[in-house]
C-alpha cells in the first residue's frame, strides 16, 4: 500500500529521524528536566516528524527534527509547567562574585563536578538553557540555533552570553556553599 | 579592569562566528586586554566543563524502539510487525545507542554493495576511487559555513575525549601548532558507508582536513607502509596507513606542505 503524500515511509523515518534520536532526547531531556517527560515529548516530536514529513526539504535533518521537539517541548511545559517558561532572571541569585579576578579561575575549576553543573545548568532560564545545550553540548552554529529556536542571530548570541554569565555565577555560588557545609555526596 | 569593549563580541569570537576580520581585530585586542584575555579563559573553563561525560543525554533504547513502532504504525499497517520486529532485532544487537545503529546501517549498507566496498580484499580500484571522491567531496563540504567541526578546540585534550561514545575506535589526535600546523576542531563524518574522525588543522589560512579510520582486515591498504597520493578537483589528496589506522588527509596546501604535514603526523 501506498503511504499517503506527506506521510513518512519507514525508510524516511530511519534516514531523517533516527539518526538525530540522541539529538532529540538531549534537547526534550534539558528543556523539560525530567527524562520521562522527555521521552513523552520525543515521541509527541517523532509523531509529528512522520506526520510532516513532507515538510522537510533535503537539508539539515537535525535543525528540522530539533526544531519540532523544542516546539512540542514548549506546549508540554506551557500546558503541563507554565512557571517553568516564566522564569525569570533572580536577581536575589545574582551575586557578585567579589574575589580577586586570579581566584575566579581556580576556585572555578574546581567547582565543575558533574552534578554540581547539571544542577546549575537546570537553573538557568529555559530559553538561556536551550541555547548554551545547542552550543555546547549540540555543538551548532549560531546559524542552526537561531533556525531551531526561530530567534534572529543576534539574540542567539545576547542568551550565550547571558547564559555563560549566569552559569558561571551559579557554579562559584554553589562551590562557595559547598566549602562551607563540606561536599556532601 | 573592567574593559569597555563589546563583550558580546567575545563570545562570537569564542564560538568561531565572527568573520576574518573582526576576528583578527578581537584577536589583537586580547592579547593586550587582560579583563578580556581572562573572559576568554573563563569561557574556555565552561566549555571543558560542559563536556564532562554524563552531560549529553543519549536517548534510551526503549525510547528508540518506541519510535520504530510508531514509524511502522505511521507508514501502514503491514510494516508495523516488521518495525517490531526489527526494534526486537536491535535491542538484543545493541548497548549504545548512536554507535551501534550506524554499525547496523554500516552492515546493511556492506550487504547492498556487496562486491564493491569494504569488502575484505576486495579494495580495488574502483572503490580506491570512490573512497577518492568521498573524502574530497566531504572536504569541499566542510569548507562551507558552519560544517568544519563539531567540536571546536585547539586543545588536544578535548578534540580526542570528545569523540568517546561517538565513534567504535579512538583518533590518534595532536596538536601541531608548534610546528605550524594549529588544530582548530574535529568532527564526525562519513566515508565508505561508516563513521570516521575528521581531524581539522590549519596551515596559515588554508584548512587540511584528516580522515581516520580503522581498516578492516585483510583490505589491499591493509599493509604498514601502504600510501598513495592524487590531486583531485585541485586538492591534493594522500593516504596512508599507520598500525590499525587508515589516513586520508585532503587540502589545498601545496603538496610539499602537506606531504611535510604528514611526516609530522606520522612522527611517533
Amino acid at each position: 500500500m501506498q503511504p499517503e503524500s506527506g506521510a513518512a515511509s519507514q525508510a524516511e523515518i530511519e534516514r531523517v529521524v533516527l539518526p538525530h534520536l540522541d539529538a532529540a532526547y538531549n534537547l526534550a531531556r534539558w528543556l523539560v528536566r525530567n527524562p520521562q517527560d522527555a521521552e513523552d515529548v520525543v515521541q509527541e516530536a517523532c509523531l509529528r516528524a512522520m506526520r510532516f514529513i513532507g515538510g522537510y526539504r533535503e537539508g539539515d535533518a537535525r535543525a528540522w527534527l530539533l526544531r519540532i521537539v523544542r516546539n512540542t517541548a514548549y506546549t508540554f511545559l506551557d500546558k503541563n509547567r507554565p512557571a517553568a517558561l516564566s522564569e525569570q532572571f533572580d536577581e536575589s541569585l545574582h551575586v557578585p562574585y567579589d574575589g580577586k579576578a586570579s581566584d575566579v579561575e581556580a576556585e572555578f575549576a574546581r567547582s565543575t563536578d558533574r552534578r554540581m553543573l547539571q544542577a546549575a545548568l537546570e537553573m538557568l532560564p529555559v530559553r538561556f538553557r536551550e541555547a548554551l545545550i545547542l552550543r555546547e553540548l549540540e555543538g551548532l552554529a549560531y546559524k542552526e540555533i537561531a533556525e531551531i529556536m526561530e530567534i534572529p542571530i543576534g539574540t542567539v548570541m545576547s542568551s550565550l552570553a547571558r547564559a555563560r554569565e549566569q552559569l558561571r555565577e551559579k557554579l562559584l555560588t554553589a562551590q562557595s556553599k559547598g566549602a562551607h557545609r563540606g561536599v556532601r555526596e | 579592569m573592567a574593559c569597555e569593549s563589546d563583550k558580546l563580541l567575545l563570545h562570537a569570537y569564542f564560538d568561531g562566528e565572527l568573520d576574518l576580520v573582526r576576528s583578527l581585530k578581537i584577536e589583537e585586542h586580547v592579547k593586550s586586554c587582560s579583563d578580556c584575555s581572562q573572559d576568554l579563559r573563563q569561557q574556555q573553563t565552561l566549555r571543558t566543563a560542559l563536556g564532562t561525560p554524563g552531560l549529553y543525554q543519549r536517548a534510551p533504547q526503549s525510547l528508540r524502539e518506541r519510535v520504530l513502532a510508531a514509524a511502522g504504525r505511521e507508514s501502514g499497517g503491514a510494516s508495523s510487525s516488521a518495525a517490531l520486529k526489527k526494534a526486537a532485532m536491535l535491542r538484543s544487537a545493541w548497548r549504545r545507542p548512536v554507535l551501534e545503529w550506524l554499525a547496523v546501517a554500516a552492515s546493511i549498507a556492506v550487504v547492498i554493495f556487496v562486491g564493491l566496498r569494504l569488502v575484505p580484499g576486495m579494495r580495488n580500484e574502483r572503490q580506491t576511487e570512490l573512497f577518492a571522491q568521498e573524502i574530497v567531496a566531504s572536504h569541499i563540504r566542510s569548507l562551507q559555513p558552519g560544517h568544519l567541526y563539531d567540536v571546536e578546540s585547539t586543545d588536544q585534550h578535548t578534540v580526542k575525549p570528545w569523540f568517546d561514545g561517538k565513534l567504535d575506535f579512538s583518533p590518534p589526535v595532536r596538536d601541531m601548532a608548534d610546528q605550524g600546523f594549529p588544530l582548530v576542531g574535529g568532527r564526525l563524518d562519513y566515508i565508505g558507508s561508516r563513521a570516521v574522525a575528521a581531524l581539522v588543522y590549519q596551515r596559515r589560512k588554508h584548512i587540511i582536513n584528516v580522515f581516520v579510520w580503522p581498516e578492516s582486515s585483510g583490505d589491499v591498504a591493509n599493509t604498514e607502509g601502504f600510501e598513495r597520493q592524487e590531486i583531485r578537483n585541485g586538492y591534493n589528496l594522500i593516504e596512508w596507513r599507520k598500525g590499525e589506522m587508515h589516513f586520508a588527509a585532503v587540502s589545498d596546501v601545496n603538496a610539499d606542505d602537506l606531504r611535510q604535514f604528514i611526516q609530522l603526523l606520522q612522527k611517533p
